[in-house]
């Protein structure tokens, strides 16, 4: 046994266990360019995992000669006892709180790990490398995992939605960033106190991070769950350059590249930019023009039947969902609908806004849920095109993504958003729960619009009744 | 391992991520992102290898609590990402409705895409 420990537990097979291990995470992640090859490609990816953590425990100390072993075992189990039923458990609508708090509880074990590797570090055995990743690590880890929690509080509905502003904030901001990074600063160049590293370095970033999600409201969640996604990634590549660990580091940096890529894709999709978004949600600016704006006139409400009638004798419908239809619950129904609308030998498609929901891709996986067929999720690019030759949309729940004044008034604050050209279309009905304007408090022309009908209501019992009508017509 | 290798293997690994990532479609973004929870699991790692050498209780509950951190994100990413995927299914073929001509020619693949989200033998 301790014969053949000795080769399995040399540098260079272990070294080469990690090589394998990044070899399948890159080729894994590369069969999620399309859904037929996605499935095993996660699951290659799990056993690149596999290999990276049975490398680990292979390390001299790890498990062989470790004094501790069960200490091991405890962690993997708590993890797993929550990971399991978490996993299993989730309904699709709450996909993004799950996200979230899992970039959240990454940050946190990089922070917690930096920690430790700080103490180790602390007094003698001084190198300048690992400690300037650790101090990236901690700071980076530590607003991701507070920032992930606030974002969590915010989804989850335990903390309000909507944008919280406090006095002066982007000046404290700026003053924690600087506290932070000056107290790593301060350590790297020499100077030991685990007091600073603590206080400077961790609480302070995790003070920033509360405070930066804190205001931003939930419409803009998509880039902040991306953004977290990336300073998680990035993090955990630090801390593997600091612990010297390559299938860290390249993990991390997929991760990281992920995150930033997303992050872009949804800012541009909003057409801000992410420092606009960080400093602040739409909120404040908002309110005063809408509210002094003028009359628009009347809205036409509708009923279910008028809708099924509409609906049934139309050629083509395109179904436009957003946050509200997720609220709801909603998909199921909306696949009812739609397969009944299929069988009078209606053409449905669905427009899908690349932000429409709570993160990026959030109305996909709610409609798969309801087993709609993703050849049938049209994006913005290629569905914008056919509004002019479809008979009626119906807008389920979305609201900012299918604005016009992000086209037509340039006094707009979304002025400039690409949108889904609703308006397009020969009539429009729209899936209400009230006349409360949408989430980012901007009012929307497409109401007022002559050939738009509104019907009030909860989504999913909205949708039920015009199904019945549709099948008893 | 020298520090130039460890940063050179971090800045191929940014530009092969973004490669790989960027051709990843919008219709999988959600799993994207709960795959990349479980992938930023890895930190894992870092705690088993700092458990080690670690002393003291203080250490040694930070530890226990970074593996279990990580071990949430590997064990409910991939499980929940697995989950998810299953339920992407193609429009089944039989019904020969209007059908793209792309879609039509590829009838062998989608009848392999579109079965049971059964596990497929590597």
């Amino acid at each position: 046994m301790i014969v053949a420990a000795s080769w399995v537990q040399s540098t260079n097979f272990i070294d080469a266990l990690y090589i394998a291990a990044f070899s399948l995470f890159i080729y894994g992640m590369s069969g999620l360019t399309g859904p037929r090859t996605a499935v095993r490609g996660n699951k290659i990816a799990a056993a690149g995992m596999a290999i990276a953590v049975v490398a680990t425990l292979l390390h001299q100390g790890v498990w062989h000669g470790s004094s501790t072993p069960w200490l091991i075992v405890l962690g993997l189990v708590i993890g797993t006892a929550i990971g399991i039923p978490a996993a299993l458990k989730v309904r699709m609508t709450a996909m993004p709180q799950m996200v979230a708090i899992f970039n959240g509880v990454g940050g946190g074990a990089v922070a917690l790990i930096a920690w430790v590797e700080y103490r180790h570090h602390f007094g003698g055995d001084w190198s300048f490398k690992p400690e300037l990743f650790e101090m990236f690590g901690a700071i980076v880890g530590s607003i991701s995992f507070w920032g992930s929690n606030i974002a969590y509080g915010k989804l989850q509905e335990i903390l309000p939605g909507r944008p919280i502003k406090l006095p002066g904030q982007s000046i404290v901001n700026l003053v924690l960033l600087v506290v932070a990074v000056a107290s790593a600063v301060i350590l790297l160049a020499g100077t030991h106190s685990q007091a600073l590293f603590i206080l400077g370095v961790l609480v302070a970033a995790a003070v920033l991070g509360n405070m930066v999600v804190l205001p931003i409201g939930g419409a803009d969640m998509p880039v902040v769950i991306s953004l977290l996604n990336a300073f998680t990634g990035l993090s955990a590549a630090a801390t593997g350059v600091a612990i010297g660990n390559t299938a860290m580091i390249v993990a991390g940096m997929i991760v990281g590249a992920s995150g930033t890529i997303l992050t872009n894709l949804m800012a541009k999709a909003m057409n801000r930019s992410v420092p606009a978004i960080v400093a602040g949600g739409f909120g404040g600016a908002v309110a005063a023009p809408a509210g002094g704006d003028t009359d628009r006139g009347p809205v036409k409400s509708t009923s279910a039947q008028d809708v099924a009638i509409q609906l049934s004798y139309a050629r083509q419908v395109v179904i436009a969902p957003g946050y509200g239809m997720a609220v709801a619950q909603a998909q199921h129904a909306v696949r009812e609908l739609e397969k009944a609308l299929e069988t009078k030998g209606v053409e449905v498609k669905y427009a899908i806004h690349p932000v429409a929901g709570r993160m990026p891709g959030h109305m996909n996986v709610l409609l798969a849920e309801a087993d709609v067929p993703y050849d049938l999720l049209k994006e913005m690019d290629d569905i914008n095109p056919e509004f002019p030759r479809t008979d009626v949309t119906l807008v389920i729940g979305a609201n900012d993504v299918t604005n016009p004044a992000a086209k037509n008034e340039p006094g707009s604050p979304i002025y400039g958003m690409p949108i889904l050209e609703v308006d397009q279309s020969g009539a429009v009905v729209v899936l209400k729960r009230s006349m409360a304007s949408g989430f980012a408090g901007i009012d929307n022309p497409l109401f007022y619009d002559e050939k738009t009908s509104l019907l009030f209501g909860d989504a999913k019992q909205s949708v039920g009744e015009i199904t019945s009508e549709v099948q008893a017509l | 391992m020298g520090t130039v290798t460890e940063i050179a293997i971090l800045v191929l690994a940014a530009f092969v991520g973004y490669e790989v990532i960027s051709k990843v479609p919008n219709t999988l973004h959600t799993p994207l992102m709960s795959g990349t929870n479980a992938i930023h699991g890895i930190v894992l790692l870092g705690g088993l290898l700092l458990m080690a050498e670690s002393s003291g209780v203080l250490e040694k509950v930070l530890l226990v609590i970074a593996v279990a951190f990580g071990t949430i994100n590997v064990i409910g990413g991939f499980f929940v990402t697995d989950r998810m995927l299953g339920m992407f299914k193609r429009k089944e073929p039989p019904k020969g409705e209007e059908q793209s001509t792309e879609a039509g020619g590829r009838t062998a693949a989608s009848e392999h895409g579109s079965g049971e989200p059964a596990e497929e033998a590597p």
